[in-house]
């Protein structure tokens, strides 16, 4: 049972394609587990689908105006494609942890992760994208907690197996926390089982203790 | 008429039985766009398709240079979005989406490329139900709450349209975005939740 979810800001961001590629990954990987939050994001595109029906209405039809010989053109490239295979592609139920687009990027499951150590047995995989923000794959031995760290921008973290509690919240398999700048936590894993998560940040996290901001051109977080 | 004609075409048996269920009065765009569409996916008919390009081509024009792209390139970008429509027919689901905001969808990736935006990967996808077609009925609903969304959002204030605009078409930062509140979409989040509800349990 999903109980953190996106926000809206979130989801209307992602929705108009705004969002940096971390963050759309992030996105993408809480609707892969959550029908809840697909079904808000299908409203947002409704946002979209509406302002697309009126976007000639308030720009004049001169600066929109297609020209005649505009169908044939696309009829054109419509041909030179070749002919369509009008067939739903079969989507096979997930078999391992990761969703699709975070599978993706992974390039397989959780045992193709080049995990490296960050010390007190967390490991950390950072994920390819643009600089705008940056991802990375945590792993949090059960028990084990990350160091106490603030933001300068918005931190989202999603959890993909076991559990960890922040102040007086928990977050299971598929919850999202969204930490801001003024938040300054210390996500501890749940007894039991070794947490993983999938963490998104648009500025660098700034780490409380001494050791962990020497480290943090080197993690790179 | 056009509106005429494609009601005609849509009452062929087996395609379109959406617009059966929508009385002649009430056939409104919303529909009469459902139609046409599942005729392209059906029958590749290029005569549906021509209806919807000239209705949608200058609005995907329009939604492209709102967003800042040269006119000239935007429209070659129609042009490929449309073409997209076209190949990708069979994939649009009345009871998730009306047209608009299917193309739309498709509009804003291919805006994405074109200002080279963040990559935006696209979440799992839905197994398709062993039904070919959507319950009628979840169209017909469907297709409704997107032509109310449509008009609330004309008719919210000035102020609070533009920021939406600026959101959907415009340069925000997650930041700004989070100051555009107040969209009446419970509703349609209802009723989509509901058909995604039945999809998943016409799988198991």
């Amino acid at each position: 049972m999903i109980r953190h979810h996106l926000s809206d800001a979130l989801l209307m961001g992602y929705s108009a394609g705004q969002l940096p590629e971390a963050f759309n990954l992030v996105v993408a990987s809480h609707i892969s587990m959550c029908d809840e939050c697909r079904a808000r994001l299908a409203s947002f595109d409704a946002v979209g689908g509406a302002l697309l029906d009126a976007s000639v209405d308030d720009l004049g039809e001169s600066d929109a105006a297609v020209p005649e010989s505009s169908l044939a053109a696309t009829m054109a490239r419509i041909r030179a494609a070749g002919p369509v295979e009008r067939t739903r592609p079969q989507v096979a139920p997930r078999r391992g942890l990761l969703p699709a687009p975070l599978s993706r990027y992974v390039g397989g499951d959780l045992d193709a992760i080049r995990w490296k150590p960050v010390g007190g047995g967390v490991r950390q995989a950072i994920l390819p994208t643009d600089k705008a923000a940056s991802a990375r794959l945590l792993f949090i031995p059960a028990g084990a907690a990350v160091p106490d760290h603030g933001h300068r921008g918005t931190e989202l973290t999603l959890v993909l197996q076991g559990a960890f509690s922040d102040a007086s919240e928990r977050f299971g398999p598929g919850d999202l926390e969204i930490a801001t700048a003024a938040d300054e936590h210390s996500p501890v894993a749940e007894q039991g089982m070794d947490c993983i998560c999938l963490a998104a940040t648009d500025a660098p996290l700034k780490f409380n203790t001494l050791l962990p901001r020497m480290l943090q051109p080197f993690l790179r977080i | 008429m056009v509106r005429s004609e494609s009601v005609t075409r849509a009452d062929k048996p087996g395609e379109a039985s959406v617009s059966k269920l929508v009385g002649k009065d009430e056939m409104n765009g919303t529909a009469e766009w459902v139609a046409e569409m599942l005729l392209v996916a059906s029958n590749s008919d290029e005569a549906a398709f021509a209806h919807l390009f000239g209705h949608f081509g200058p609005r995907v024009k329009a939604f492209l240079i709102k967003s800042g792209t040269e006119p000239a390139v935007a429209e070659e970008c129609m042009q490929e979005v449309m073409a997209t429509v076209w190949q990708k027919a069979h994939m649009f689901d009345p009871a998730r989406a009306s047209v608009a905001t299917w193309i739309f969808t498709i509009a804003r990736n291919r805006r994405i490329d074109i200002l080279r935006r963040s990559r935006r990967p696209e979440p799992e996808d839905l197994p398709w139900g062993p039904e070919p077609e959507a319950d009628p009925a979840d169209a017909v609903s469907l297709q409704q709450e997107s032509r109310i969304l449509g008009e609330a959002l004309k008719d919210l204030p000035d102020k609070q349209r533009e920021l939406i605009e600026k959101a959907y078409f415009g340069d925000m930062t997650h930041g700004e975005i989070a100051r555009v509140t107040g969209l009446p979409l419970g509703t349609i989040k209802s009723r989509i939740r509901l058909a995604l509800e039945k999809l998943r349990q016409s799988m198991t």
